[in-house]
């Protein structure tokens, strides 16, 4: 079996006005130091497979038809054994 | 002439947009459920408004996987007409029977106004009783309504006269372009942000959004030679 953990961001061609929010707020504490934010999802998905390169396979799959709106979204994963 | 409301586990707007085909044409008109699989009665189906499945993952994503939607694109193919509205044209874009996507509202507020529309295209089944360049008032109730879609795509949309609607003015949602509503390229599949089924009666503000009733029924009997 495989833990494969999603990140889904906003694509760098597309505003994040979350993120410029939580920019301002960080400037606002004094986090000077803090430039562009982007904010994004955090998936995790266990996946009952026994191949490395299938789960790999189909997670990509699964990113591209749902997890992602690949329109204004990009999207990476990891996976590992568990 | 047969319309379908589909109603999605979290539709809210569903009851707004039979009441208008009622109100405003006096036509047939079912609420069909997500589940259903069979659309081939229904001559026009309407996407309705509200926060489907909670608007989980994102806006109209689950939706666009309902059991209804596979029979709702093949309706679309064979040119029957689809009008999605708010949460509606969210789904029509996670389907994938509309260019683009729809980002959450740059000012990151819920927007609940009635906002000044551009009449972009009157040659569609949707348009035909306004003017082009007319400016209607049709309410918006919205949180993701930022139109988004590549520059590529965008001047298609231009050069097809695919964009019905533009937001004249204030811009609500910072949509790329002022979009506000646009159509696939056969004309047979419309989605807009603004409310026009909460503007069929001057007491309900505006009755500027009737005519996209009227012109539907218009279209249908002329294409279809019924009186």
């Amino acid at each position: 079996m495989f833990k494969a953990t999603v990140y889904v961001t906003l694509r760098e061609s597309v505003l994040d006005p979350q993120g410029n929010a939580v920019q301002e707020s960080l400037h606002t504490l004094g986090f000077d130091e803090v430039g562009e934010i982007r904010i994004g999802k955090y998936m995790q998905l266990d996946i009952n497979v026994n191949d490395k390169a299938v789960a790999n396979e189909r997670v990509k799959e699964m990113c591209e038809k749902l997890l992602a709106n690949t329109v204004i979204e990009d999207y990476r994963f990891e996976i590992q054994e568990v | 002439m047969n319309f379908a409301v589909i109603v999605f586990p979290g539709s809210n707007c569903d009851i707004d947009m039979y009441k208008a085909v009622e109100d405003c044409l006096g036509e047939s008109v079912d609420y069909v459920w997500y589940q259903e699989k069979d659309l081939s009665k229904y001559d026009v189906v309407l996407i309705p408004g509200g926060f489907s499945y909670g608007d989980y993952l994102r806006p109209g994503a689950m939706a666009s996987l309902a059991p209804v939607m596979q029979e709702l694109k093949k309706a679309a193919e064979n040119g029957k007409l689809v009008l999605g509205v708010c949460n509606g044209f969210q789904v029509l874009t996670e389907a994938g029977l509309l260019p683009g996507a729809l980002r959450r509202n740059q000012s990151l507020k819920f927007r609940c106004e009635i906002v000044d529309l551009l009449v972009e295209n009157n040659d569609s089944p949707f348009t035909l009783d306004y003017q082009i360049g007319e400016t209607i008032q049709i309410p918006i109730a919205h949180g993701d309504g930022n139109y988004y879609c590549d520059p590529q795509t965008l001047q298609e949309l231009e050069q097809n006269g695919q964009i019905v609607f533009r937001y004249n003015g204030t811009n609500p949602n910072g949509s790329i372009a002022n979009i506000a509503g646009i159509m696939n390229r056969e004309g047979n599949v419309l989605g807009m942000m603004p409310h026009p089924e909460r503007a069929v009666h001057e007491w309900l503000g505006s009755e500027d959004g009737k005519r996209m009733f009227t012109s539907i029924i218009r279209y249908w009997r002329e294409k279809n030679g019924a009186a």
